[in-house]
């Protein structure tokens, strides 16, 4: 009866350590080969670690949160023959109750509820909440309501928990007539309270997975970064028009066009011009790497959070073939399949919120690019032309930059180079 | 291969599975069942139904030796009373026969279609059936798991030859001469009491320290007395060893003393465990408690659309839960609002006398930190079971000490088997020993006794 110890993996190129997201198996659990063990994430990609034996679970060597070195032991399977798993199974459960002892004392009469936590932040307060109501199993019969089965049928079947309907049979039985009234009142519970409550309920929810990253990252970026941010208006009137040309007569294969296939290809040309803002910053040795590819990242909200898939080569690719990518990072980005590759390695990136992208915004630097291009909602306005008011379709950028590599002059050039190009997009187009 | 699909596959045609295929019928989904032998599983081919034939049988022929011996206190006598076995057991196999028949029937009424072959999971949604046809193979949305339980089988005495289990006691062809049981369950002292009127020398083991550990010593006495009357001998605290096959003699440790039994055939009742092997259930790997399979309180297992129900799912392993439980999943399946909500699952356990428990027992009231009344009232002083010469046993009734709530109630006797319906209706409905004591009971009836215990326990019993 052998040990086989699972080793947190390279799971990527120049990671040394992943923080783990979930577990799949407890001690005492058997696995299969290729069963799911763990859920880790890097930079931004979650890897999922499958075991390569099957056995049984002995040990885990980490808790949901906690950060791993690469080759540290994450997980002892015992393997061939069932293991005797009952000490350290019985470890486990103690030491996470350990973990909350605020939750507990803090919130004594609303059991901890956590709010809508993501599933594995929720477990640890759960489990907790199970086990401190305590001795439960011998009166567990006893606090089942007092009720004839067809009084339990109809209350089933109207989704009413009897515990909550008063008896007012012998021995505090629940009649249907209980029933009746309890239904009849809109089943609230009887002492619900009316008017205005203070809640004094406080939820903890441990910051972990994408969301410690995101923190990470945007405390490290408006710490190092002194951002300089700058907002110019932009008549898209004339992108606007192009763009429902474009849309209306595209092929049956071509994907219906956004605003940001332009704004990215404005973006290459006015890179050509200003590469400046195309650059990471290595503010350690104090290297500038001026890229020539125009990798852009594309700010996405998805379900657990900001993620940043990348479109590489932008310098390279059409009008058609940047929505293409677009549509198909995005996609990949929501369902979280997106690859560690596709999720790194840009060099300028654009945040767009679109019909919630209000009027001004103060990007944070996706660190350790040098410049970040916000789109804020674009919206008609009355716009003075010399004779009268006439209306267009305006929309701000605002962008910030690095200002230790990036002087305000070269920023409001670069913006205003931007413009002009969205402003008569013909210039996009034309051969440079 | 074969495919047909349907909306809900049941495995195992005993009591659970069947009647989760009817009512999932009644209801119009579009099931199919899947049996491997007969149907109505263990309870109805070599179980509670057999089991319960060849005991009457046997007390019948008993009557007629102690008549023929001159010992009737009724007055009846005649001479020379046998048996032949191998009618009574063909008249056993009818009634299985017709209840086979019937329970076929019934299935076909509800439309449900019938499969025979063994099923073997390749997934969670897909079954292989090997029929004699062919492989068959049948998707479904849900999937009951109702596959039942098999005797346990003693490493050092497997089954075969003179080692029996009850499945092949119900079928011998002659009575042995003698038949020593391992195991003092309910099944071996059921068993065992048959045989013993039939005529074998009965030697009973038991490895605890009295026979039906599970129940408390007031219920068991009578039936530790009756077995003495029938001349079974029972040695508990042994545990058996070795058949010696020529010899017809069983090996055994008693106390740490080394005794022979001598036994022409051995039973061998030391439990049952869940039919789980052969199905491919490591395709889908299910939660278990033990050796069996995990559920939650609508039968759900740890796999979304799979269902299980019945011994498979663990203790108490009673035909009737397993029918309750399969009723709750076609509902469920049907998409109806249903949860395991019974306040108690009755057991009977046809020893002679038989014992009926319903609900907690004293001590289990007690466990509870529950402050309990007891009232118990014996046969002795009921009219209907002196002209029955029924007198051993009792009714004893659990109620809360404040409100009078009845909790549990239990029974030894004659013919309690059939007072059952009244003890779980009791609990079921919420009684207070005030109700039972306040229902008109008819007499002249052994459930006098019934009513006379919640009159007891209220410090008012009328005939005692």
């Amino acid at each position: 009866m052998g040990e086989f110890v699972i080793k947190m993996p390279d799971v990527g190129e120049g990671v040394a350590e992943a923080e783990l997201v979930e577990w799949h198996v407890k001690p005492g659990d058997p696995v299969r080969e290729d069963m799911v063990l763990a859920a880790v994430m890097t930079d931004k990609a979650t890897v999922e670690i499958p075991s390569p034996v099957t056995g049984t679970v002995l040990w885990l060597g980490a808790e949901v949160g906690d950060t791993i070195a690469v080759k540290a032991p994450l997980v002892r399977i015992e393997i061939a023959g069932e293991g005797e798993a009952a000490a350290p199974a019985a470890d486990k459960p103690a030491a996470k109750a350990e973990d909350k002892p605020v939750a507990a004392v803090e919130a004594p009469a609303p059991v901890a509820k956590p709010a809508q936590p993501a599933k594995v932040e929720a477990k640890v307060p759960v489990v907790n909440g199970a086990h401190a109501n305590g001795v439960h199993q011998p009166g567990e019969r006893l606090e089942k309501a007092l009720a004839s089965p067809a009084v339990r049928l109809r209350a089933k079947e109207s989704g009413v928990d009897l515990r909550q309907v008063t008896g007012t049979g012998p021995a505090g039985r629940i009649t249907h007539d209980d029933l009746d009234q309890f239904i009849a009142r809109g089943a609230q519970p009887v002492l619900a309270p009316a008017g205005l409550q203070r809640k004094t309920a406080v939820d903890e929810i441990k910051v972990t997975g994408l969301r410690r990253r995101i923190a990470e990252k945007m405390s490290l970026s408006t710490s190092r970064i002194p951002h300089i941010t700058y907002v110019e208006e932009v008549d898209m009137t004339a992108v606007e028009e192009l763009r429902a040309t474009m849309n209306r007569d595209r092929k049956p294969d071509q994907p219906k066009l956004t605003i940001l296939p332009y704004l990215m290809r404005a973006l290459v040309r006015t890179i050509a011009e200003q590469p400046a803002v195309n650059a990471i910053f290595d503010d350690g040795p104090g290297i500038i790497h001026r890229h020539h590819a125009v990798h852009i990242g594309i700010a996405t909200q998805t379900p657990a959070g900001l993620t940043v898939p990348v479109v590489r080569h932008a310098e390279a690719r059409g009008i058609w073939d940047c929505a293409n990518e677009l549509n198909r990072l995005a996609e990949a980005a929501r369902t979280g399949t997106a690859t560690r590759d596709e999720l790194t390695g840009s060099t300028i990136t654009i945040s767009s919120l679109g019909a919630l992208g209000g009027i001004v915004s103060t990007p944070v630097i996706n660190h350790p690019e040098v410049a970040i291009v916000g789109v804020n909602k674009l919206a008609i306005r009355p716009v003075w032309d010399g004779t009268q008011f006439v209306p267009r379709k305006i929309m701000n950028l605002s962008s910030s930059f690095d200002h230790r590599v990036v002087d305000g002059w070269d920023a409001a050039v670069f913006v205003q180079r931007l413009k002009t190009l969205l402003e008569t997009p013909a210039l996009i187009f034309v051969e440079a | 291969m074969k495919e047909i699909s349907c909306k809900l596959l049941v495995i195992g045609a005993g009591p659970g599975g069947y009647i989760a295929a009817i009512r999932a019928g009644q209801l119009g989904i579009d099931t199919v069942i899947v049996e491997k032998a007969k149907a109505g599983g263990t309870c109805l081919n070599v179980g509670c139904i057999p089991s319960k034939a060849v005991i009457h049988a046997a007390e019948e022929f008993h009557k007629l030796r102690a008549a023929a011996s001159g010992r009737s206190p009724l007055g009846l006598s005649l001479a020379n009373p046998t048996i032949d076995l191998a009618r009574t057991i063909a008249w056993k196999d009818g009634i299985v026969g017709r209840l086979n028949g019937g329970v076929t029937g019934l299935l076909k009424k509800a439309g449900v279609k019938a499969v025979i072959g063994t099923a073997r999971f390749v997934d969670g949604k897909t079954v292989d059936v090997e029929t004699e046809i062919g492989l068959q193979r049948i998707r479904a949305e849900a999937i009951v798991i109702a596959t039942g339980s098999a005797p346990v089988e003693l490493p050092d005495l497997p089954f075969g030859g003179a080692i029996i289990s009850s499945t092949e006691a119900l079928s011998l062809k002659s009575v042995p001469k003698s038949l020593a049981v391992i195991g003092g369950g309910y099944i071996g002292l059921e068993l065992g009491t048959a045989f013993a009127k039939l005529g074998s020398h009965v030697t009973v083991l038991e490895a605890q320290a009295r026979i039906l550990p599970l129940y408390d010593s007031d219920l068991t006495k009578p039936i530790a007395k009756r077995l003495g009357e029938l001349g079974v001998e029972v040695f508990t605290q042994t545990v058996a060893k070795s058949y010696a096959a020529d010899t017809g003699s069983l090996q055994a440790e008693h106390n740490g003393r080394a005794i022979d039994i001598a036994a022409e055939k051995v039973l061998v009742t030391v439990g049952r465990k869940p039919v789980t092997e052969g199905l491919g259930l490591e395709e889908i790997d299910l939660d278990r408690t033990g050796r069996f399979i995990r559920i939650d309180d609508q039968c759900r297992t740890s796999m979304r659309g799979i269902y299980a129900i019945g011994d498979v799912t663990g203790e108490p392993m009673l035909a009737h839960r397993a029918m309750a439980q399969g009723e709750m999943v076609a509902e469920i399946v049907a998409g109806h609002k249903r949860s395991w909500d019974k306040r108690c699952i009755p057991a009977v356990c046809f020893t002679d006398p038989e014992i009926v428990t319903a609900g907690l027992s004293p001590d289990e009231a007690r466990a509870s930190g529950i402050e309990i009344k007891i009232g118990q009232f014996p046969f002795q002083a009921n009219g209907r079971a002196m002209t029955t010469l029924a007198e051993d046993g009792f009714v004893r009734i659990v109620a809360r000490a404040d409100n009078h709530l009845v909790l549990g109630i239990q029974a030894v006797g004659h013919g309690v088997s059939e007072l059952s319906a009244s003890f779980s209706l009791a609990i079921e409905m919420g009684a207070r020993l005030e109700d039972i004591a306040g229902t008109i009971h008819a007499h002249p009836t052994q459930s006098e006794a019934f009513q006379e215990s919640a009159l007891k326990a209220l410090g008012h019993a009328l005939h005692i």
